[in-house]
């Protein structure tokens, strides 16, 4: 068995040897070693993969809590203005109507005492021509030579007039 | 936690002084038994000796053990028969031989010449070859045993290879391979580990030079060449016999160049091994025999400082052999198997 030159026996050896070594192990050893292997990394990965989802997920709902924070505070704060500017426009509203009421109703009160006026005016010159109507007709039917008589008259139509 | 690196530490400090003793151990007392028989110096038998193949296993001048010969002789059929046959009762080669065969210098002749025979003894490295599987089968057994429970953390040896396992899978033939990877992922972790156990155990006190043998790194290179053109696709053979986009003038003389190529390959997978790992023993078993040349306490110091760097360089290249042959099959698979691209 020189240095270069191989041998036949232990070509075959190393054949039968290293081949059943190569069949042995790589059904018992390789397969599962290799397989687990596998299945850690994938596992890893997932878990990797999932911690990285939750994470996300965390920082969206963060931000959708924080949107809705916001969103709730803007709202409050659309209201109570509005609220502020419809309580003030209701003040407004209401005084303006009073204001108008009041300016209705004495206009109207004016309204009505000017025709009553009127009317009353009306009904004084009515009376006071009638009365007049009266007078010089009884004046025309009495006979007026006397003063005396006349003064009579006149006072006994004034009494008249005035009951 | 310091202490126990500390511990590892102190460890590998005790381990390494111990493993480079015992070789140095081994070496002197082999070497100091030749020069009584002989009465002289014989560095380079004593280190042939170590390189090559044998049909027994000595650990030590003295402690041998038998290995059983197996031979197949034409007409008559198998025998079998230990090889201390061969040896008289203070291990001399008998030179009558034993069932038609002689022993001299670590080879068995046939009495009878014209008598052929082959040879499937279980010799020193095929010994070794088993004990080499035997591990193999143990370790990565238990390592897989370990994997049942899927998503526990790895402990114990599992965690000394699952790196290792790791690091061929995603480092070594994921990238060189490419997108069909899984195909010949068993094969190369079967290589790799193989390799690297046969180198460790060579650098081993009393270890046999297993991948430093020719026939073996032979064997692991036509495993891979075979691989190799067996699951070549179109564009793999189309790249050899009509190389696209040159000139036909040039397809002529590309063509012979490739041919010789595929042969190349596996060839220049054989001899790296094999040369890097029997270089590795010839130099440290050199640097050893020094000390015995020179005879002197002061060269004695230095080579074994010497083999003691080297040892540890040694290591290194078996784990450096081991990734450069699986390595070198992924890539010449993944030339095979790569799809075309433009």
């Amino acid at each position: 068995m020189d240095l270069l030159t191989p041998g036949t026996g232990l070509i075959f050896w190393q054949l039968l040897i290293f081949g059943t070594l190569f069949v042995v192990l790589s059904k018992y050893a390789w397969k599962p070693i290799t397989q687990s292997l596998k299945e850690r990394e994938k596992f890893i990965e997932d878990s990797l993969d999932s911690a990285k989802r939750a994470e996300e997920e965390l920082i969206n709902l963060q931000n959708k809590n924080e949107q809705l924070l916001s969103e709730a505070r803007k709202e409050r704060e659309k209201i109570l203005s509005e609220a502020k500017k419809l309580s003030t426009s209701m003040k407004e509203e209401a005084k303006d109507n009073a204001k108008e009421m009041a300016d209705k109703i004495i206009s109207d009160a004016k309204k009505v005492i000017e025709s009553e006026k009127n009317n009353a005016m009306n009904d004084v010159k009515n009376t006071v021509a009638e009365l007049s109507i009266d007078i010089a007709e009884m004046v025309i039917k009495k006979d007026l030579s006397k003063d005396s008589s006349q003064k009579k008259y006149v006072e006994d139509l004034i009494k008249e007039i005035k009951d | 936690m310091n202490s126990k690196i500390m511990n590892h530490k102190n460890f590998l400090y005790i381990y390494i002084v111990l493993f480079i003793s015992f070789f140095s151990f081994n070496s002197y007392t082999a070497y100091s038994a030749d020069a009584n028989d002989n009465n002289k110096l014989d560095i380079g038998g004593m280190i042939m000796h170590h390189i090559l193949d044998d049909y027994q296993y000595e650990i030590t001048h003295g402690v041998v053990i038998p290995l059983p010969i197996i031979l197949y002789v034409e007409n008559e059929g198998l025998t079998v028969f230990s090889s201390s046959n061969l040896f008289d009762e203070n291990h001399k080669p008998l030179k009558e031989g034993y069932n038609g065969v002689y022993y001299d210098h670590g080879k068995i002749y046939p009495l009878d010449e014209s008598t052929s025979y082959i040879d499937l003894s279980i010799t020193k490295n095929v010994f070794f070859l088993f004990i080499t599987a035997a591990l193999m089968l143990v370790i990565f057994l238990l390592v897989a045993s370990k994997y049942k429970n899927k998503m526990e953390t790895p402990k114990g040896i599992q965690s000394l290879f699952e790196p290792l396992i790791i690091f061929i899978k995603d480092d070594i033939v994921k990238p060189n391979i490419g997108p069909k990877y899984e195909r010949y992922l068993p094969y190369m972790l079967t290589l790799f580990f193989f390799i690297f156990f046969g180198n460790v155990l060579g650098l081993l006190p009393a270890g046999a030079n297993l991948t430093g043998n020719i026939a073996i790194t032979m064997v692991l290179a036509l495993i891979t060449f075979f691989m190799t053109n067996l699951s070549g696709n179109m564009n793999y053979w189309k790249h050899i016999f009509w190389t696209p986009n040159v000139p036909n003038i040039m397809r002529i003389i590309i063509l012979p160049i490739e041919i010789i190529g595929v042969f190349t390959k596996p060839f220049s997978l054989m001899l790296r091994l094999f040369v890097a790992i029997t270089a590795g023993h010839i130099v440290l078993l050199s640097f050893i025999g020094m000390t015995f040349i020179f005879g002197s306490y002061t060269v004695g110091v230095m080579s074994s400082l010497f083999a003691v760097a080297l040892n540890i360089i040694e290591l290194l290249v078996a784990g450096i052999q081991a990734y450069v042959f699986t390595m070198f099959s992924c890539v010449y698979i993944g030339l095979a198997v790569e799809e075309e691209h433009h």
